[in-house]
Formats: structure tokens, sequence, C-alpha cells
């Protein structure tokens, strides 16, 4: 687990992190999210100790990270897929992070298999893509088989298929029971393999939420119903807190703040036909680009609201 | 035929990972478990050999060279190789030593790059997290180069000495039995590698390759003779001993210029110096954001 108390860090005049606070479990994918410089990596390399913030602290598990004894076992970080020599081979990187803490030789080439570099790996890293590169710095965060993972834009240089082993793994350990902590600008590379999310802006927590519920939250559920009797439903329907609208064609009605089984079952306690029940989500992109709008680091001053975003806001 | 008593799951699952109980109690952080890691890096860079194979060859060429240009020149005049006028007012043994002050600058970019390179490819930040003791980082950097450095710098400034000895041969050279002659020959070994914990130390302290190297030449190289130029004469005779070359120079030397330490002296200066530096950068190494 992962305790993030009161963390602030300023850069001369920039606050990067300002008084943030969160809790990572284990057991499940966390996704650490916010746009470009709203301090997700100054947040990660506090967590494993790398800077100092000027307040609060981070503890991993209760115990600060420069506290544990074998701090590879108890955190594996990716903080840069380019935290490597150019003139070592793949496995002479990882044996000398093995070295520091005793792993052995066998665990280097276990990670190496595990992350598809072991034909590679007598290679030097210089010449590596950047997915290789990626690949390998996934390889060195697991040498120490850690309780917590800890990996900044995993997916950064991936390709699809990387993605979608990159999306298993996880999964896998947070199923392990283990504390998985992914960052990421893109809301759509978290959804896809988070279950919670932290999400920030100009280093202040926006949202401590799972995915679900940051749906629900940002944008409220829509349904679209479709029924020969649409305007007998639609009366039927009207309530307190429930948006109906209706569109060209007259048999479609978009309801909001109603569950697709609440409209079910009063369609069937009215007699009223129904062909079709379709809950339609705002994409969590737009719950994203909504949560986060006011918070944009470097955006451009005046920034027109995307068509779409339009729509969310004038809902 | 006899059935073989085997295990019926013959392929039973190989362990892997590191969560055994007793994984867990060996993963400890231990010094010589930092310095197995730095000896690690240093030798899978190929850098690190071609650094130290030129310092060597630089100290045995240019002896060799130096030597051999002055035996020519007296086997020109005097028709007999090896006659003594050459070597005339030079000394033999820092005749053949010729190269120790280049040589002296790889074995410093050598202690730099150790460092810098770390930080300009980002390993750094591996290496610091995977050892948030920081201190034991740079003490084992430090244990290795110096090691390595020494290792081979010795030897080599001994054969350099050899070389240049027989090429001046009979009647101008020294041997090691001369007065003051072991001295200056295995003290050029160790200001060598002493040379490469400047580097180090300069290295860890500026974090840049460029900076930390041109400190080490505005140290070694400049600062004996600019200062001799900008300061008043009473503060130039009191300073100019305690510049690390010139400390060096008591104990490198057969004959110690005028107005420089002691050779016990100046080992101190020199010892004081690379402490010194090293624990400022060992400070700034524990408080600075990696």
């Amino acid at each position: 687990m992962i305790t993030v108390e009161h963390i602030t860090k300023t850069y001369g005049e920039t606050t990067a992190v300002d008084d943030l606070s969160f809790t990572v479990e284990p057991g499940v994918v966390t996704g650490f999210l916010g746009p470009n410089g709203s301090g997700k990596s100054t947040t990660m390399r506090m967590i494993v100790g790398l800077d100092r913030p000027d307040a609060g602290q981070v503890l991993i598990d209760n115990t600060a990270y420069v506290d544990h004894v074998a701090p590879l076992h108890t955190v594996g970080a990716l903080l840069e897929a380019r935290a490597i020599h150019p003139g070592r081979s793949a496995y002479q990187h990882l044996h000398a992070l093995a070295a520091t803490t005793g792993i052995p030789r066998r665990r280097i080439d276990e990670v190496l298999d595990l992350v598809g570099l072991s034909s590679v790996a007598r290679k030097r890293a210089g010449a590596f893509s950047l997915g290789m590169g990626q690949r390998l710095g996934i390889a060195a965060a697991l040498l120490g088989d850690p309780d917590v993972v800890i990996l900044d834009e995993p997916v950064n240089g991936l390709d699809p298929e990387g993605i979608r082993w990159i999306r298993n793994l996880l999964k896998s350990l947070a199923d392990d029971g283990r504390t998985v902590f992914i960052s990421s600008h893109l809301i759509s590379e978290v959804a896809l393999v988070a279950d919670h999310l932290v999400v920030i802006g100009r280093g202040r927590l926006i949202a401590d939420t799972s995915v679900a519920d940051m749906q629900r939250a940002a944008s409220g559920l829509t349904v679209q119903v479709r029924s020969p009797r649409a305007r007998d439903l639609a009366r039927t329907l009207a309530d307190e807190g429930v948006t109906i609208e209706t569109g060209a064609d007259p048999d479609q009605l978009d309801v909001t703040g109603l569950l697709a089984s609440v409209i079910g079952d009063r369609a069937f306690a009215a007699g009223l036909p129904v062909h079709a029940l379709i809950p339609t989500e705002v994409s969590l992109e737009e719950a994203f680009m909504r949560m986060t709008h006011d918070s944009v680091e470097y955006g451009p001053a005046d920034l027109p609201a995307s068509p779409q975003t339009e729509k969310v806001l004038s809902r | 035929m006899t059935i073989t008593d085997i295990d019926p799951r013959p392929s039973a699952e190989p362990r892997t990972g590191l969560r055994a109980p007793s994984d867990v109690a060996s993963l400890r952080v231990t010094l010589p478990r930092v310095i197995a890691s730095e000896w690690v890096k240093f030798t899978s860079l190929r850098s690190s050999w071609i650094t130290l194979v030129s310092a060597v060859a630089i100290l045995i060429g240019f002896g060799s060279l130096a030597a051999a240009v002055s035996a020519g020149d007296v086997a020109t005049r005097g028709g007999q190789g090896g006659g003594g006028p050459a070597a005339f007012g030079i000394d033999p043994t820092t005749l053949s030593l010729a190269g120790s002050g280049l040589a002296g600058i790889v074995l410093g970019i050598l202690g730099v790059i150790a460092v810098t390179s770390e930080y300009s490819s980002g390993m750094i930040r591996a290496t610091l997290a995977a050892v948030p003791g920081r201190q034991s980082v740079l003490l084992a950097k430090g244990l290795v180069i110096g090691a390595v450095a020494l290792v081979v710098s010795v030897p080599a400034t001994l054969i350099a000495f050899l070389a240049g000895q027989a090429i001046l041969g009979q009647g101008a050279n020294v041997s090691l039995g001369d007065p003051g002659v072991a001295r200056a020959v295995f003290g050029t070994g160790v200001y060598l590698a002493a040379v490469a914990l400047l580097g180090l130390a300069l290295g860890a302290l500026l974090r840049h390759a460029t900076g930390a190297v041109g400190a080490l030449f505005v140290v070694l190289l400049l600062a004996p003779g600019l200062l001799g130029l900008v300061l008043p004469q009473s503060w130039e005779d009191t300073l100019l001993p305690y510049l690390p070359s010139n400390a060096a120079s008591s104990f490198t030397s057969v004959v110690p210029p005028d107005g420089m330490l002691s050779a016990g002296a100046g080992a101190a200066v020199l010892v004081v110096w690379i402490v010194g530096l090293l624990g400022a950068a060992a400070v700034l190494l524990q408080r600075r954001d990696a």
C-alpha cells in the first residue's frame, strides 16, 4: 500500500505538487491521471525517495521508502524508459541492479523472459527501440519481485500487442495481491486496465474514485430508448431529476437519470412496448476533459472547448 | 524391465520469483553488494577498458618516447648509445614518467565519467532507487575506481620507469635503489589513482561531464600557473604548495621543487583534498533530488 500524506513540492516559483494526499490499495490496479505537467512524475519520484517533498511524507507499507532494507523487493518502479546506460546490454543493466540487493541470476533470466527480451539480452541497450527500452524498464521494475509496482506511462512506445501484454501483466500483478500504480495522461489507456483512479491537475487532487464512479459522477447515465409509443413512454418516465430528450427520430428517447432496468420495468407496468434499451455512457475521455479542464497546465491560453466538450458542458 | 520410480509430475513448476521467506531475508542492501554492483557497472562498459588502456599506453609510450628522444640526442652527438649529457639537467626518473601528467588527466576523466554517465543516461535514478542510502553508492564507486586505477597505474608507472631507464641506457639512467627514486615512481602510481578519485568527486559534485572535466583541468593544470599570476607573492608562497598537483609533486619527484611541502605533508594534503571533495559530494548527493 502506498500512503501519500499532504506532500508539497516546489521548484523555484513553480508548485509541482500541492498538498496532495491519497492512498493506493493493494490488489487493484490504480491509475494515476492528469494532464501533462500536472505533477504525476514528480509524485512518483517522491514515492521512491528520489525527490524529497518540501512538506508531507510518503509511506510504503507504513515505512518510508528509504527505510526499507530491501527496496527493490518492496517497490519496483519504472520512472522513465531511458534510465539505462546505452553502452550496457539488457542483461548487464539488470545484473548491476540485481547485485545491489543480492537478487540471484536466475531471476534476471526470469524477468528477461517475462518481458520477451531474452533473445536480445546481450545486445547494447542503446540499439533498442522505444518499445524494447520500455520492456527493459518494466523488467527492471519487476526484478525484485516487489510488493508495489509503480510504472510511469508504461504504455508509451508499446505496440498494440505490447499494450495487451502489459494489461494482462498488470491485472495478474494486482490479482497476486500487489499494489499496482500506473500513470498516464490518457484516460482511455488507463480505463482499460485500472479499477481505481487518482486524478490530479496542477499538483492537486481532483478525484480519487473508481472508474465506474467517475463515469457516473462526471456524466450521469444516459439510456437510449426506442419505442413505437415513445411519446406515451416519455410521459410515464417523466419525474424529478429525469431528463428526456427527443431527436429527429420520433421513436427514440434519450433518458438521463434512470437506469435501463427501471425504464424497462416502468414501460412493462404501463404496458408500453420497448424495442431497444441501450445504456450509452458519456465517454471517460469527455469526463476526464471536463474534470481537468480548469487545470490544464500547458494548454493554449484561451482554449476553445472542443465540440464534444461543449456538448457535455451544456448538458 | 523395471518401472523407473519417477515423480508423477515430471515437470513440477520451476520455482519462480522471490517470494519465499528465505529470499526476502536474503535481499538486504549491503555495502559489499553495492560494491559488486559498481564493479558490474564498471566492467560492463567498453569505455572503462578503453580509458584504462589509454592511460597505460600514454604512461609507457610517452615515457619511452621522452627517454628515446634524449638518448637519441646523445647517440648522434657522442656516437655512443646512452651517453650522459642528454639527461643532463633533467632528472632521468621524471623523464621516464613524462606521460604521468596526461595519464593522470585520462584517469581523472575515468573517475568523472563513472558518475556523470549515470546522470546523462538517467541510470542514476535506477541506482539511487535501488540504494536509497546514497552515500554507499559513492563509497562503492570510490573503492572500485580507486582500486582499479591503483592496480593499473602502479605497475604501469613501474614499467614506464624501467623501460625509460633501459632506453636511456647505462650511465644516463638511475635505478630504483637510488635515493628518492623508488618513492617518486611508486608515488606517481599512487598519485594517478588519487587523480581518478579527484575526478570522481568532481563528477559527483557537478554531475555533468563537461563541467567536471573542466574543473579537473583547472585544478590540476591551470590553477598552479594562474594563481601564480594573480596572487600577491606572499599568498602565492602560502597557497600554491597546497594545490593537489603541487602537493603531489613533493612525493612524485626525486628532487621536489623549491618551496613545496615535505613528502609526508604533501601526501596528507592530497588525502585531505580527496576526502574533502568526496565528503562534500556525499552530503550533496544525499540532499539533492536525483
